[in-house]
């Protein structure tokens, strides 16, 4: 039996038939992290006793004929700033660099009782902050299909161990591109689901009313089984929501489905290249049935500026609580009152692009600018909504590329703050507008892989994930 | 540009402590991400009243009673955690 190449049901189809066990499976992976992570470094840390342990449990449960679940003897990587229990929980920062979470993430919980087993955790951009990996306060995580490239960001760690093979699946979170954008730079599918649908509980917060956690996996058929998990409304999250699950709306026939294409993102920017292999995709899904319209979006330009006041202004709120004192860190300060103890521990442990964020909500909050810059930003945000309520009456899903370009080379956008968040430009509106948001493989440039983004209405989750299966190969 | 009083003001709010040879380069940064965020003034808003509200979102109420018996274990690890103690209490120097 082969390993590579393994999706979630061939798992379990392997783990139900004895092909192989979920133990001689997670030491296989086991061997692959220790041979290929110095190279790529996605993870920040692994426990191998507890997968060994977790992976006997399931031959166990196995061997004694008990049902298991499609995700038992799973093994699978979860992005460092969610809490899974007794491991560190970093965030990639200096700041939480030897804090151990008390108890689980919801979603971690949920995976844990279908039996999925935890390999490590997975490197990321400081508090999420970022599009490459590169903020990460641990090293920079390099693209496996390039490794002069960025993975992408901010889960670029969880990314890269799957299109590495060091994991079957891995769980990411995406504020403004998090996990698409890296799932496009490295071949993988990656799923921002409708604000809400996941619990957000045990997840580090950036930005509230933006973050989402969603599944990293190498096909949208495996995308579904770990978003089935995950999802559902939780009491430990007030804003968590139960989305229609029925899959009644299967497309029998793709010819009764309507597509959007938004004239404003194949507009200048977008690598002409890029843009080709997208077309090519569009192409294919015309191809099977169902019909293409040019829309428009208006108010698309507006969404990175305006995501980058939202953005920062809540985590300037939400980061106050890393002052060095409650947990994280431990150090002797001294200053002449407790400000100045905080200030410095805050300057010394912070990085620069977690900084930059912090100062800039910090700024657009204070007095006599709010209502220029977060009031406004507000607004334009409902804008935006709008625009997708209006299209979402003439067609039944937008597609776009990912990203406008191919993986960029490390380090090419480090000098340039406003440079890396333009990387962002197509995935920040879907969170804006708490739409749910796709990207899957659709093909490559040269051998740079590129990613077609698949964008439905609110709660449409299930049917933008089985639009997307039919490009599962 | 702002300047790098401005800058330090913000920074005294945001309680982050830069070091000299920093906030030079800061400032250059950060004046570029204001110029950029700046787009947003073309932007028509004199139509839109300003709404908070998330799409799918009520009110979430409960009534205030403990559900579990207190988590004695998260209780523990919490205070474990805690850099400095004293007698089951985080220890910090005086605010007031």
């Amino acid at each position: 039996m082969k390993f590579e190449d393994l999706t979630i049901e061939k798992v379990h189809q392997g783990l139900l038939k004895k092909e192989f066990s979920a133990l001689e499976l997670t030491k296989f992976f086991l061997e692959r992290i220790e041979k290929e992570n110095p190279k790529i470094f996605a993870f920040l840390e692994v426990n191998r006793e507890l997968a060994i342990s977790q992976a006997k449990e399931i031959d166990e449960k196995i061997i004694t004929g008990q049902k298991i679940s499609p995700l038992a003897g799973i093994p699978c990587a979860i992005k460092d700033n969610i809490l899974v229990k007794d491991f560190k929980c970093t965030a990639g920062s200096k700041i939480l660099k030897k804090y151990i979470a008390p108890y689980d993430a919801t979603v971690v919980k949920k995976l844990k009782e279908k039996g999925v087993i935890i390999l490590g955790k997975t490197n990321l951009d400081e508090f999420a902050m970022g599009s490459s990996t590169e903020y990460s306060a641990f090293g920079p995580t390099k693209n496996p299909i390039d490794l002069k490239r960025t993975p992408g960001g901010s889960s670029g760690g969880s990314a890269a161990a799957v299109a590495a093979n060091l994991c079957i699946f891995a769980l990411g979170s995406d504020t403004g591109g998090s996990v698409r954008q890296p799932a496009a730079f490295c071949g993988i599918v990656g799923f921002k689901p409708t604000y809400g649908a996941v619990s957000r509980f045990g997840l580090i917060a950036f930005a509230s009313s933006l973050d989402q956690i969603g599944p990293m996996t190498k096909t949208a058929r495996d995308c579904e089984i770990v978003f089935e998990a995950i999802k559902g409304k939780d009491e430990m999250d007030s804003t968590s929501i139960e989305i229609y699950s029925g899959k009644s709306l299967t497309f029998k026939s793709l010819k009764e489905i309507k597509i959007g294409i938004p004239k404003e993102y194949f507009v200048k920017g977008i690598d002409p290249e890029v843009e080709k292999v997208v077309k090519n995709a569009i192409r294919k899904y015309e191809e099977m049935g169902v019909k293409i319209e040019e829309i428009s979006l208006p108010h698309t330009e507006y969404a990175l500026p305006c995501y980058y006041i939202l953005a920062p202004a809540e985590a300037s709120s939400n980061l106050a609580r890393y002052d060095g004192m409650k947990y994280g860190i431990k150090e002797e300060i001294e200053g002449k009152d407790i400000f100045e103890i905080y200030s410095k521990i805050r300057g010394n442990n912070f990085g620069p692009e977690v900084k930059r964020r912090i100062m800039l909500g910090t700024f657009t909050l204070s007095a006599g600018y709010f209502e220029a810059y977060y009031l406004r930003a507000q607004k334009v945000r409902l804008l935006i909504k709008k625009d997708f309520e209006e299209a979402f009456k003439k067609v039944n899903f937008i597609f776009t590329p990912t990203t406008p370009t191919p993986p960029f080379l490390l380090g090419e956008k480090l000098k340039d703050p406003v440079l890396m968040y333009l990387s962002d430009i197509f995935t920040v509106p879907a969170n804006l507008a708490e739409l749910p948001a796709i990207s899957i493989p659709c093909g490559k440039v040269g051998n740079l892989p590129v990613g077609l983004q698949i964008i439905g209405p609110l709660g449409s989750d299930f049917q933008v994930i089985e639009l997307a299966k039919f490009y599962d190969t | 540009m702002i300047t790098e009083k401005e800058i330090q003001h913000i920074a005294k709010l945001a309680r982050l402590n830069f070091k000299k040879e920093e906030l030079k380069k800061f400032q250059r940064e950060f004046s570029k991400i204001l110029d950029y965020i700046e787009k947003l003034k073309e932007v028509d808003i004199s139509k839109v009243e300003a709404d908070f509200q998330k799409s799918f979102l009520k009110n979430v109420i409960r009534n205030d009673e403990p559900k579990e018996k207190l988590k004695l274990e998260i209780a523990k690890k919490l205070i474990e955690a805690m850099p400095s103690t004293q007698d089951n209490y985080l220890k910090v120097k005086k605010v007031i």
